[in-house]
């Protein structure tokens, strides 16, 4: 592997080079908006009222604002869930008269599912050098087209540890592309000793091979763009370039290194934008980039040191075995939005009090977006003087963007948004099992518990459920039988997946009210077309890292 | 007392079991039982409530209604039913999925507790005394006898002491100083108990046995009480023992799940019932699902009655009857050899295999019963040197005392059905395969290895080996050296003990050929009677040689190619025995008897040559058509030729004058021997059975269920015995089945003699699963099977070649 970000498909561009920004920033509403006003709702409702009537009706009420909101399909399914307000859809049209069912196979489903599915055993070398990570599955189940959701996993070659990271982008899926390509070298160059550096540099400049620095695990689909390459590795040259500069002497701090990194980088985004490109293509690239955002949850594996880099509302979580068997989730980030109070005094002080008031409505930034810290988005980070500028002197699809020429309201004193993680140290114990890393669409729909418990089950291959005991209670036969049916329901369930992630999506989509997999609503769920899918739920990405609790037990030792 | 697994038990007495001794122990406790109360004066809670076992599908019909022709011929009521009758019988059953049932109206309900508390009262008043609360820690064994137990609070001396300690028997038994080896295994066993139904469930109601639900389910205090036998079971207890632990044993619903779906299904009304309790209440289970019973091989006077497989109320009385008869008889009053704790040796004894055995064994007693079926666990266990080379030829095999046989040889490219679905009660799918492998041996030479035979070696300084060898067996000894004898070893009552053939390899030393299953008996057998004299010494050699049987015509030609001796009937007549070289190997003990009347020898190789041999046989072989066969192509034909053997159709009940084998007594050979006098008393005054050979005469092989064994034998309508052994002869295109035919006088049922004229002159039926078929009676076999004698020049070269 070389330091240059990879030679790899060139999906992105071939598709977007035809689509106007606009698309990318607004795929599902903006398509159903007009067609609403042509009066079919009825037809839309009777699709929609098939396939899932439950969250339908956020419909109506939302559709007038949607168009100048910033990503406002994000948590419908979770925001808005009222029952009581479905009786008058139904109204519109007879609803039992529309017969049309595409039930899908469970080979089908499985197909679905397993799509994007990845595994990544740590090879063992005899005993010696053997990692506290046994591996990882990861998976990613599209809601938008295309998934906004990137994933990231590369082991460090020059230092040690290993990095994962999920990446949830918003208005379009750039910038969540851009920083699941760049961010690991922003990150391993920034742990990299001087020496290393300068051996690097050294090789650059005398036009020798590089030494490697990372070793990815990607999907076949995971692709790198080709094109921006040149210019990405030049930013990153530029930056262990000063790293040598500024030589300090000391040892790298992985935590302080996470933060740099991903400050580094949204610099260079914003940066690269700004300076533009003679090559018309990269040049909307990077403005695409820009213009877009993505939040990221990282983490740094290295021996029991595990440090979560988090910046946005993905969240890692870490499963505990406990004494008795059972499973327990800590939490190792904390989601950056409005429902943390933390983030939003945060947010208050580095603004004037005048602004209190429109900082946050309706649970979003300057009320529009959900998260509070992300990469890119720099319509919240540019003063307005900037974003004219370059929106004018921009290549023609930019300029006839409705959206990146709209600028926030109350934009008084940017910026507002940054993307300095939060970074929690945790030292592994031989109880933690495993670590999740997800995007917020797993997380609107299972609780960290259930999480917890359904990873922990299917990778201890055991299922560890609490045996009934009848004892005092009054319970029929049929009773009793109707428990037993679904739980082994759910242990079967265990056995179709061969991948942890996997496993969990099928849960987090097809979960019925007892918190087993209802095939039918697993089908009935992915059947949906692709305009509505985005209604129900959200892109879903998936990390399960599996520790060798072995290892972290033996690590532990010799430091007793 | 009677608070360990006792207390649990489910309580059901029921006679509907497929070995016809285990049926009889079960009727017995029945009647036992029901007047239990009345004797004692101790509450048992008899109810005779009867069973209903149901079918879903028509083989299990089959199977039921092949119970029912026993129960019938043993005087138990017992009908075949329809679903509507079910219902009629039981309100609560759905009836949808059923094709039939089968009714013993006989059977009951006890409280098991209750009876065992019984049977101690009556015991107690009969001077036994019973000590509580005591554990026994060994057994003190002295000069091979047991003289007395040691237990926590003190010494008991005693002559007799019988281990019946249900699944902690193994333990007790590896105890002592000498070890007695009882192979049983726990497994959890589960069982539901509701409160009662709105309307309480009547008492009288029968017994439901859903086999292929897995389940029984009984009524009980108005509600029900249902358990079953799960495909996946939990053995318990491998390490060791720990008897507080029975106490704390969980409830595992999610185990029970499957069974409760099935009662549900059975029974869909019982959605409502309340559950009181989930029962766990280990069962003891042993290697081949039949119970242990009778003395230790090692130790005088240590009697072993344990593993019950799950049916320890139904067996009790009898196998307690059969218990005490044998300790004050010295011999039961039926033959126990099925359930005789000396067909197990100490191979059975590993802890893993009896583990890995009973999980098994356990569902297998709600399976269908097929014939011929075989385990699949705790195999591979005794192979044979050849078991590579047969196996990669197409070897399917079975397991006889641990000892890998072959059943047949599958050709290349043919294939069989799974093992699930080639269950069958009707022709099986390897007919064709050993019906090839039979003819072969009739017109050319096939090769079996029978390294599975019991071999003893038997030898003395002086004649004692000879004078004890002539006192233990029925046919004279005193043979010149190389003959080969064929001998039973019979009981005082002249029944045969074992069946063998014995080799007089030097004037002081015998080769001795057993069944496989004798290897633990016949030496216990030997040993006990045998004197106490140093320079008499017997050896176990079974391990030492592989035997091959080459079994036809040309087999002559094979061996006298290899051996460059002379072979003809002039130097070699039959039942000859002699060490010569076959290929370069030396020392090969070759006989002149394929125990199958067919033409051929037995050659009993050791064992570093039995690879050697095996190549030199088979490469010879080649020219005059050689090819392999397996045990099914030799039961075929030794049944056609009206073979007994020994543990299939002779039993200690059986004298050779009941089977036409007065040939192989010598009466007057000039000293006593064992059995002599009753032998003599029946050559005087006639037998009560006799061993008959029956040729099924409207038998379509095809479409009609084929017998196996323990079918009834009906003359002029009327029963007289039962079938022992059965086998398609591809000789006479016909079945034929060999049984014992006993004579019941008319009125009083009493056993009369039964005379050639008596079988002659009958009209036989054999009843297989409910339907007769007409059979023609033979005393002697066929003699148009033998005709077939070594003619050496007649037999054409060409149609024997390899096809």
């Amino acid at each position: 592997m070389c330091v240059c970000p990879g030679p790899r498909r060139i999906a992105i561009p071939v598709r977007s080079s035809r689509l106007p920004l606009l698309s990318d920033a607004m795929p599902a509403p903006a398509h159903l908006f007009p067609l609403i006003r042509n009066c079919e709702i009825s037809r839309i409702c009777s699709t929609v009222c098939y396939c899932h009537h439950k969250h339908l009706c956020c419909l109506s009420s939302h559709f007038a604002h949607s168009h100048f909101r910033y990503a406002p399909q994000k948590k419908f399914a979770a925001l808005y869930r009222p029952k009581e307000n479905f009786n008058h859809f139904i109204h519109a049209r007879d609803y039992a008269s529309t017969p049309q069912r595409f039930y899908l196979t469970p080979p089908q489903v499985n197909s679905i599912l397993k799509a994007n599915e990845y595994s990544f055993k740590v090879p063992e070398f005899d005993g010696k050098n053997v990692s506290s990570v046994l591996g990882f599955d990861s998976n990613q189940l599209p809601a938008n087209a295309p998934i906004e959701d990137r994933r990231s996993a590369a082991t460090c070659l020059q230092t040690r540890g290993m990095l994962l990271g999920v990446f949830d982008g918003h208005a379009g899926c750039a910038c969540a592309q851009a920083v699941s390509e760049r961010l690991f070298y922003y990150i391993a160059v920034s742990l990299l000793p001087h020496e290393t550096l300068l051996e690097i540099e050294n090789a650059v400049e005398s036009g020798r091979a590089l030494l490697p620095i990372l070793q990815w695990h990607k999907h076949p689909n995971d692709y790198f763009s080709k094109e921006a390459s040149k210019l990405y590795f030049n930013s990153l040259r530029t930056y262990w370039q000063e790293l040598i500069d500024l030589n300090s002497g000391e040892t790298t701090d992985v935590k302080e290194a996470l933060i740099n990194a991903f400050k580094r980088l949204d610099n260079d985004i914003s940066l690269e934008a700004q300076v533009g490109d003679p090559n018309s293509f990269l040049n909307y690239l990077v403005l695409r980039v820009a213009f877009s955002g993505a939040t990221a949850c990282v983490a740094h594996v290295d021996g029991v040191d595990l440090h979560i880099a988090n910046t946005g509302d993905s969240r890692a979580m870490l499963g505990v075995q406990e004494e008795d068997g059972s499973w327990s989730a800590v939490n190792l980030s904390y989601d950056h939005n409005a429902q943390n109070e933390h983030e939003v005094e945060r947010v208050k002080m580095e603004h004037p009090k005048s602004e209190e008031k429109s900082l946050v409505k309706q649970d979003r930034l300057l009320g529009l977006l959900m998260p509070f810290r992300a990469f890119g988005d720099v319509k919240f980070k540019w003063s307005i003087e900037l974003q004219k500028r370059v929106v004018e002197s921009g290549p023609d699809q930019l300029n006839d963007n409705e959206y990146t020429k709209f600028i926030p309201p109350n934009y008084h004193t940017p910026p507002y948004l940054t993307a300095e993680p939060e970074v929690i140290y945790h030292k592994l114990r031989p109880q933690d099992k495993f670590l999740v890393l997800a995007t917020d669409g797993l997380w609107e729909t299972m609780h960290r518990q259930d999480v917890a418990r359904i990873v922990g089950e299917y990778l201890t291959g055991v299922h560890h459920q609490q045996p009934i005991a009848v004892g005092g209670y009054k319970v029929t036969l049929g009773q009793m039988h109707g428990l037993l049916t679904e739980r082994r329901a759910r242990i079967s369930s265990v056995f179709e997946d061969q991948n942890a992630a996997t496993h969990l999506i099928r849960h987090a989509v097809g979960n019925n009210e007892f918190g087993t997999v209802d095939h039918e609503r697993l089908s009935k769920m992915l059947s949906l077309p692709e305009e509505l899918a985005r209604m129900y739920r959200d892109d879903i990405t998936i990390i399960v890292v599996q520790f060798n609790s072995h290892v972290i037990g033996a690590c532990q030792n010799e430091e007793l | 007392m009677a608070a360990g697994t006792t207390r649990f038990c489910a309580g059901i007495v029921s006679t509907a079991r497929h070995v016809s001794l285990e049926l009889k122990m079960a009727d017995y406790s029945n009647k036992l039982y029901q007047q239990l109360e009345q004797e004692t004066g101790v509450k048992t809670g008899y109810m005779k409530t009867g069973s209903i076992s149901l079918a879903q599908t028509q083989d299990r019909l089959i199977s039921l209604k092949r119970i029912a022709s026993s129960l019938n011929v043993m005087g138990i009521p017992c009908e075949i039913i329809t679903p509507k009758q079910v219902a009629q019988l039981h309100p609560l059953i759905n009836i949808h999925d059923l094709v039939g049932a089968m009714y013993v109206p006989e059977d009951a309900l006890v409280s098991s507790a209750n009876v065992s508390l019984a049977l101690a009262t009556a015991a107690s008043r009969n001077g036994v005394q019973i000590h509580e609360r005591t554990s026994v820690s060994h057994v003190s064994v002295q000069k091979g006898r047991v003289t007395g137990v040691e237990t926590d609070r003190g010494q008991i001396q005693c002559q007799y002491f019988v281990n019946c300690a249900g699944q902690w028997a193994y333990e007790l038994g590896h105890s002592g100083e000498e070890p007695v080896n009882i192979p049983l295994h726990a497994c959890e066993h589960f069982y539901l108990l509701t409160h009662p139904l709105k309307e309480p469930l009547a008492s009288s109601l029968p017994t439901i046995v859903d086999p292929d639900g897995r389940i029984y389910i009984r009524n009980w205090q108005g509600g029900i009480l249902s358990g079953g036998f799960e495909k996946n079971p939990k053995p318990l207890f491998t390490e060791g023992r720990n008897q507080l632990e029975i106490q704390n044993l969980q409830e595992d619903w999610d185990h029970f799940e499957p069974l409760l779906s099935a009662l549900l299904r059975r029974m869909p009304d019982l959605e409502a019932l309340q559950i009181m309790q989930l029962v766990n209440c280990p069962e003891s289970f042993t290697p081949d699902m039949r119970c242990i019973m009778g003395e230790s091989p090692t130790v005088r006077g240590y009697f072993v009655l344990a593993g019950m497989n799950s049916a320890g109320i139904s067996y009790g009385g009898g196998a307690g009857k059969y218990l005490a008869e044998w300790m004050v008889n010295g011999y039961p009053s039926e033959n126990v050899w099925p359930l005789d704790l000396k067909r197990f040796g100490t191979l059975q004894s590993s802890r893993t295999f009896l583990r890995h055995r009973v999980m098994e064994v356990m569902p297998l007693m709600c399976d269908l019963k097929v014939p011929r079926w075989d385990f699949q666990t705790g195999r591979q266990l005794r192979t044979s040197p050849l078991y590579d080379r047969l196996d990669a030829q197409g070897a399917r095999w079975m397991e006889k005392h641990g000892f890998e046989r072959v059943k047949y040889f599958v050709p290349p490219g043919k294939d069989l059905l799974d093992l699930d679905q080639s269950k069958t009660f009707y022709k099986p799918d390897w007919f064709d395969i050993v019906g090839s492998e039979v003819k072969c041996c009739k017109e050319a030479v096939c090769v079996i290895d029978m390294s599975s035979f019991t071999k003893f070696e038997i030898s003395s300084t002086g004649d004692q080996a000879l004078e004890s060898l002539q006192y233990l067996f029925s046919n004279d000894l005193d043979v010149p050296v190389g003959h080969v004898v064929h001998t039973g070893m019979l009981n005082e009552k002249g029944g045969y003990e074992n069946d063998c053939s014995i080799a007089r390899l030097s004037k002081r030393s015998f080769f001795m050929i057993s069944p496989t299953d004798q290897q633990v008996h016949c030496w216990a057998w030997l040993k006990n009677r045998l004197p106490d004299d140093s320079n008499l010494t017997m050896e176990d050699v079974t391990w030492k040689y592989t035997a091959l049987n080459l079994i036809g015509p040309r087999a002559v030609d094979v061996l006298s190619e290899l051996s460059y001796a002379p072979i003809t009937p002039e130097h070699f007549p039959s039942l000859f025995c002699k060490e010569m070289s076959v290929g370069y190997a030396n020392g090969i003990r070759v006989m002149s008897i394929t125990h199958t009347g067919e033409p051929g020898f037995m050659l009993y190789i050791p064992i570093e040559y039995a690879l050697h041999v095996y190549n030199e046989v088979m490469n010879m072989g080649q020219k005059y058509g050689i090819r392999n066969a397996g045990y099914y192509a030799l039961r075929s034909l030794r049944i056609e030729k009206f073979f007994a053997f020994w543990g299939q159709d002779l039993d200690a009940f059986t004298t050779p004058m009941e089977c036409g084998r007065e040939f192989q007594v010598k009466l007057e050979k000039g000293m006593q021997f064992v059995g002599q006098e009753a032998l003599l008393e029946q050559k005087q005054n006639g037998v009560y059975k006799r061993f008959t050979m029956f040729i099924l005469e409207d038998h379509d092989t095809d479409a009609d269920l084929w017998p196996w064994w323990g079918e009834p034998i009906f003359r002029n309508g009327r029963y007289v015995g039962k079938t022992t052994s059965s086998a398609y002869s591809y000789t006479l295109e016909r079945h034929v089945c060999l049984g014992f035919v006993q004579h019941f006088d008319e009125k009083t049922g009493e056993e009369l003699v039964v005379t050639t004229d008596f079988i002659n002159q009958g009209e036989y039926e054999i009843d297989i699963a409910g339907q007769r078929f007409q059979a023609k009676a033979k005393l002697y076999p066929l003699s148009s099977l033998f005709t077939h004698r070594r003619r050496k020049d007649e037999v054409e070269l060409s149609g024997y070649q390899r096809e």
